[in-house]
């Protein structure tokens, strides 16, 4: 399947549907997600905790597990649908179009095999055929390039710091050049020196090769320093999304709004205010707007409507019923 | 620095406060054969007044012993040397009665609010046991209104929250619960150790707002250990940068965090992800990586952008840089040595500004 975007776009995810199937019913991680990823840019998936971020990640990877499924939608990589390929396309795309950057707080490197091996691992897996020789320099190239020692080939994970493992997966990401690097809170459990540190040889890295990526988390400031665009979700669903600049300074989808005033900066001091009220259950989402619940500029609408997706203006889209035709015209991203 | 300041500084701290960590160091021992010895913390030395109550951030990365402070003042990690008082009693020293009146009287808030629930329990059940345990009420009624009482103290509805079991409530909702549980015992200080840094934006704010009303109503002094220097910046009055077990730089929050004159500090404060895409990182680079190294001078000279050759000669004391600015770098030479041991006695009285 081709699509005529998508010659442009390495990434094109459309109605992605992922729910998790418990014996109370499915549970709607992800309910019709859609965004394109653009040549080289970066975006932010921001969420808090059950918004449905890193389920998102792991479809991407095609790594989510039972009782996770996809139940609709379509994942357009490099212009073919994901979907269709079978396990064997899907193991030779991942590491090779499409690659990920770990949680900081995972340890997902093998601890009884030494760096060199853990990268050439990967590309053996992927039928690259080098001489040992060439596998070397491919291997202290790749280190050298997120800013490591080429010496730590022959250490063991449990030899390196935490900001160096992360380096390492980074190097071992974009071992052969994909299209789109997923990195699910890659600096998590890092402290803020190393934090930084790993964000902008992620960013170099990244530029450097030419792919996209994407960074999922909740750390807005951490959004703010990388991403060049950022989607805000909410309860499985995108409720915002557009160029960093904009959300920031002028965030439309009230959610956004409210956790943008929520961020604690170093300024000026003053009264910090959250959201109030819970997320929902995503088992029985609320009818309507998913917001509405803790939303203080609810309205009947917002109890018996989904909103739909509007462009509010360029490259900004909102799900809200604040905005009407006047706004922005309605779209099917 | 004069003599006569040195005596004011001195004398601030001179009436017996209510908690002090008096030189305290800590340094923990690994491996069988060949000892390996890591001095977690470093003759740190920090006062609690009994009044008025203040709100202290004691900051680092991983390593820096700001965890390790924070047990040792709780009475959970024994010091190598030097002694927790309270009330002018060694906490090590400490009669039972002595003790149970410690224990209730310096509560702890951890990290992570999943560590600190049996999940087998109900929340009721970690709001009434302390009541039992220190005899709060004389009858159920009246445990249940102390219950109540102290949840709606942290912004909870007791019919929402009691009756339910931990993961029936979310990550910011079991964190409140636990500061409910501090504050119905009647805490004259709560220590509270990265209590925000698992739970979400939205009700991060929250949770440091409920701190902030404890320490302002219920005059609780607050110790608030965190590695983040944001959430430092909007609570505390005064912090305490600390770097492998010793006191980097001290002061009052807002003059250390908009101009730290430590290197740590400096390379701290610019790795704060800022929420604002107009203020973007700085490319500055430590000296070196993260590898230790053994010398005799300033602990941060492996790392250090601004190393001189007088830092591996002796590790630099503390310098008072402005009135209520401590800082450990030779680059601050000029400046009075900082003698008086208690932090306490840098930091500007709480209500002075």
């Amino acid at each position: 399947m081709t699509i005529a975007t998508a010659v442009h776009s390495p990434l094109v995810v459309k109605d992605l549907k992922v729910y998790y199937h418990t014996r109370r019913g499915p549970v709607k991680a992800v309910d019709g997600v859609s965004f394109e990823l653009h040549r080289g840019e970066r975006l932010g998936l921001v969420g808090e905790s059950g918004s449905g971020k890193s389920t998102i990640a792991l479809a991407l990877m095609m790594a989510h597990k039972e009782p996770a499924r996809i139940e609709g939608g379509s994942i357009i990589l490099n212009g073919s649908n994901v979907l269709d390929d079978n396990s064997e396309q899907v193991r030779l795309r991942r590491l090779s179009e499409i690659a990920m950057v770990p949680q900081g707080a995972l340890n997902s490197l093998n601890p009884v095999m030494r760096i060199r091996d853990q990268v050439i691992d990967g590309l053996k897996d992927h039928n690259v055929n080098m001489s040992d020789g060439e596998f070397a320099n491919r291997v202290a190239e790749l280190l050298e390039s997120v800013g490591l020692h080429r010496d730590v080939a022959s250490r063991f994970p449990h030899e390196l710091s935490g900001g160096m493992k992360q380096r390492v997966s980074i190097a071992i990401a974009i071992s052969m050049n994909p299209s789109v690097i997923v990195a699910d809170e890659p600096t998590s459990a890092l402290d803020v020196v190393v934090q930084k540190q790993v964000v902008q040889t992620l960013r170099d890295v990244q530029e450097r090769i030419g792919a996209a990526a994407i960074m999922i988390g909740h750390d807005m400031g951490l959004m703010a320093q990388f991403a060049s665009r950022i989607g805000i979700m909410y309860g499985g669903k995108i409720v915002e999304i557009g160029p960093v600049s904009h959300i920031f300074k002028n965030p439309k989808h009230p959610y956004t709004r409210l956790l943008i005033s929520s961020l604690p900066d170093t300024r000026s001091k003053r009264r910090l205010e959250g959201i109030p009220g819970l997320p929902p259950s995503l088992l029985r989402p609320p009818p309507g707007c998913i917001f509405h619940t803790r939303c203080p500029d609810a309205m009947d609408i917002c109890r018996q409507e989904i909103p739909p997706t509007r462009e509010i203006d360029a490259l900004r889209y909102a799900a809200c019923h604040l905005y009407g035709d006047d706004d922005g015209k309605v779209v099917d991203l | 620095m004069t003599t006569a300041q040195l005596d004011r500084s001195t004398h601030e701290v001179e009436n017996e406060p209510l908690l002090r960590a008096d030189s305290v160091s800590k340094t923990f021992v690994s491996g069988t054969f060949r000892k390996h010895y890591t001095r977690a913390l470093d003759t740190v030395t920090l006062s609690v007044p009994e009044s008025p109550p203040t709100i202290t951030a004691i900051a680092g990365e991983s390593g820096s012993g700001k965890t390790t402070l924070a047990r040792t003042v709780l009475g959970l990690v024994e010091p190598t040397s030097g002694a927790v008082i309270y009330r002018g009693t060694n906490v090590a020293d400490m009669s039972r009665a002595q003790h149970a009146e410690f224990r209730r009287e310096v509560q702890v808030i951890f990290q992570d609010p999943f560590e600190s629930y049996n999940p087998f329990y109900k929340v009721d059940h970690v709001l009434r046991t302390p009541i039992r345990r220190y005899n709060l009420a004389s009858s159920k009624s009246e445990a249940d209104d102390i219950v109540e009482e102290a949840l709606r103290t942290v912004g909870l509805r007791p019919e929402e929250t009691l009756g339910r079991h931990p993961h029936q409530l979310s990550g910011g909702q079991r964190q409140r619960v636990m500061v409910a549980r501090a504050v119905m015992l009647k805490p004259k200080i709560i220590v509270a150790d990265e209590p925000v840094s698992m739970v979400d934006a939205s009700l991060r704010a929250t949770i440091l707002e409920t701190l902030r009303a404890m320490n302002r109503d219920l005059g609780i002094s607050i110790l608030y250990i965190t590695h983040d220097l944001t959430t430092a910046y909007q609570l505390a009055e005064n912090i305490i940068v600390l770097y492998k077990g010793r006191v980097a730089e001290s002061g009052s929050v807002d003059s250390v965090i908009n101009d730290p004159t430590h290197p740590y500090t400096q390379l701290l404060v610019s790795s704060i992800p800022q929420p604002d895409p107009e203020t973007q990182w700085g490319r500055e680079q430590e000296a070196r990586d993260e590898e230790d190294a053994e010398i005799a001078g300033c602990n941060f000279y492996d790392r250090c952008p601004l190393r001189m050759d007088e830092c591996t000669v002796s590790d630099p004391p503390l310098y008072r840089t402005a009135a209520n600015r401590i800082t450990r770098c030779y680059r601050y030479a000029e400046s009075p040595v900082h003698l008086a041991p208690d932090l306490r006695s840098v930091f500007a009285p709480v209500g002075s500004d």
